[in-house]
């Protein structure tokens, strides 16, 4: 029986999309909003250690959602991107518009080319120098680079919890209502989550060259409190 | 994005080879004398009760002639060090660029910073890359102090061309005027001393050897321009502002003028 049988091409994209959206919404969503001053980043984590909210750059952030393997080996790809861009151009030259099309492409060549898409969604933050210049880029499993308006949901779930973020969500909050909306949006009605559960980072306007800070627990519960 | 097999890891000195990039080319450049580039001077570095303080003053020489008044040779090189460099300007300035990109680098891919002998032993590694330059007299000397996080103590460094690397208990100062900057540490230096007396005692080693080394600047009232001055504790990098410097060169000047008039001070 080694005849291959003809498949259509439909199929086969919808048979790796469906297998794609499978693997993401099997793990835990994660949010990212503007703030007054800056972009804050809340996932649900119950690890300490595994990080899904990493550094880029000075004022680029990451996300992702799914499988960890995958997601982090395109988190050290921008790692490595940025810092060899910043050191044969500039670090003014580093931008996220750029590494989120590399992301898109890699992305979408892994979806069309191989076996196996990558199962996951990944999210390149911008902070700019005013909020008008913050910036989103959401990029699907397949490659589809979306740029997002003031705030973003990956993985599993996004529909619902991104209805919920957007009846609470306003640019003018502070950090800790911008926190305190997010992870209320994240776990929804029947449920709560505390700081233990939750990974919370900001790029901040106000904290310096390296605008990338990770909230710790103590501050989390802070604000959840 | 690499594969397993030729992953660079975290090292960015690796990652810049990998993608084609060369950032000690100094290639086949042999024979003949190094041609005359600017030249950096008196760095200096010194315990005290709290961390370390750094200095280095802002004069660069070509030969005879001062190219640059206001070059700053003390950079931090992360949170809780700083390099200080001594020696040929040019490859000094890329192979700082260089050690800063490399211990950001190692912490963003990491998640973690380096400890601080371990950033010692980096900038070692980036000295010795350079002993073919050194060798063809562009060399690098650079001074290396932190704040060790793991031993909640100051700690510093110097290194020669080779990149052999020496730690040093209390104080170090290298570059043209280093060798009198050194005997003024060594005469002010006492254990755990409070940092505004480090801090003194620093600017007081750069200002005897810029009174004796034509190649080290000295406070220049007259533009503004001051030596670099920093602490680094457990708070992290603090760089001196320039009005906190003026007064304590001020106080120096006053005290060699009442000396020349004959009074006691």
């Amino acid at each position: 029986m080694n005849q291959p049988f003809y498949v259509s091409p439909e199929q086969v994209m919808k048979d790796r999309a469906d297998y794609a959206r499978k693997g993401i919404a099997r793990g835990r969503a994660l949010v990212a909003v503007q703030y007054v001053d800056g972009i804050v980043l809340v996932a649900e984590n119950t690890s300490n250690t595994l990080r899904k909210i990493s550094e880029i750059y000075d004022r680029i952030g990451f996300a992702g959602v799914g499988k960890y393997n995958e997601f982090d080996s395109l988190r050290r790809f921008g790692v490595r991107n940025a810092d060899v861009k910043g050191y044969q151009y500039s670090r003014d030259d580093v931008e996220a518009r750029s590494l989120a099309n590399e992301y898109a492409q890699i992305l979408g060549q892994t979806f069309t080319h191989e076996m196996k898409p990558l199962e996951v969604e990944i999210l390149v933050a911008e902070v700019g120098f005013t909020q008008e210049s913050d910036q989103l880029f959401h990029i699907m499993y397949d490659g589809t680079l979306v740029d997002e308006q003031g705030m973003s949901v990956l993985g599993g779930d996004a529909e619902a919890i991104s209805a919920r973020l957007s009846e609470t969500w306003r640019k003018e909050d502070d950090l800790r209502a911008a926190v305190r909306g997010c992870v209320a949006a994240l776990c929804g009605p029947d449920r709560t989550l505390g700081a233990d559960d939750t990974e919370v980072a900001v790029l901040s306007r106000s904290n310096g060259r390296r605008c990338f800070r990770r909230l710790d627990d103590v501050e989390v519960s802070g604000f959840l409190a | 994005m690499f594969g397993p097999e030729n992953d660079p890891g975290s090292s960015f000195v690796t990652l810049l080879r990998r993608v084609g990039i060369e950032p000690f080319g100094v290639g086949d450049a042999t024979g003949g004398v190094a041609p005359l580039t600017p030249h950096a001077t008196t760095v200096l570095a010194l315990r005290f009760d709290g961390g370390v303080v750094m200095a280095g003053d802002r004069r660069a020489t070509v030969g005879n002639r001062i190219s640059n008044r206001e070059m700053e040779k003390l950079m931090p090189a992360d949170r809780f060090s700083g390099v200080a460099i001594s020696g040929s300007a040019g490859p000094a300035m890329d192979m700082i660029k260089v050690f800063q990109l490399q211990l950001e680098h190692y912490e963003k891919l990491d998640g973690r910073a380096i400890s601080l002998e371990g950033k010692a032993n980096q900038l070692s590694q980036l000295v010795r890359a350079n002993l073919p330059a050194a060798m063809q007299g562009f060399g690098v000397y650079p001074i290396f102090a932190g704040y060790d996080l793991l031993r909640e103590t100051g700690r510093l460094w110097d290194f020669d061309g080779t990149g052999g690397r020496y730690e040093e208990r209390d104080f170090v100062a290298t570059g043209s005027g280093g060798g009198v900057a050194g005997t003024v540490l060594k005469v002010g230096f006492r254990p755990a001393m409070p940092v505004e007396e480090a801090v003194t005692l620093a600017c007081r080693a750069l200002h005897e050897a810029a009174d004796v080394d034509a190649a080290t600047g000295g406070a220049d009232a007259l533009r503004g321009i001051y030596p670099v001055v920093a602490t680094i504790t457990k708070d992290g990098w603090m760089r001196r502002a320039d009005d906190d410097l003026a007064p304590r060169f001020e106080a120096f000047r006053t005290e060699q003028r009442a000396i020349m008039e004959g009074g006691a001070s």
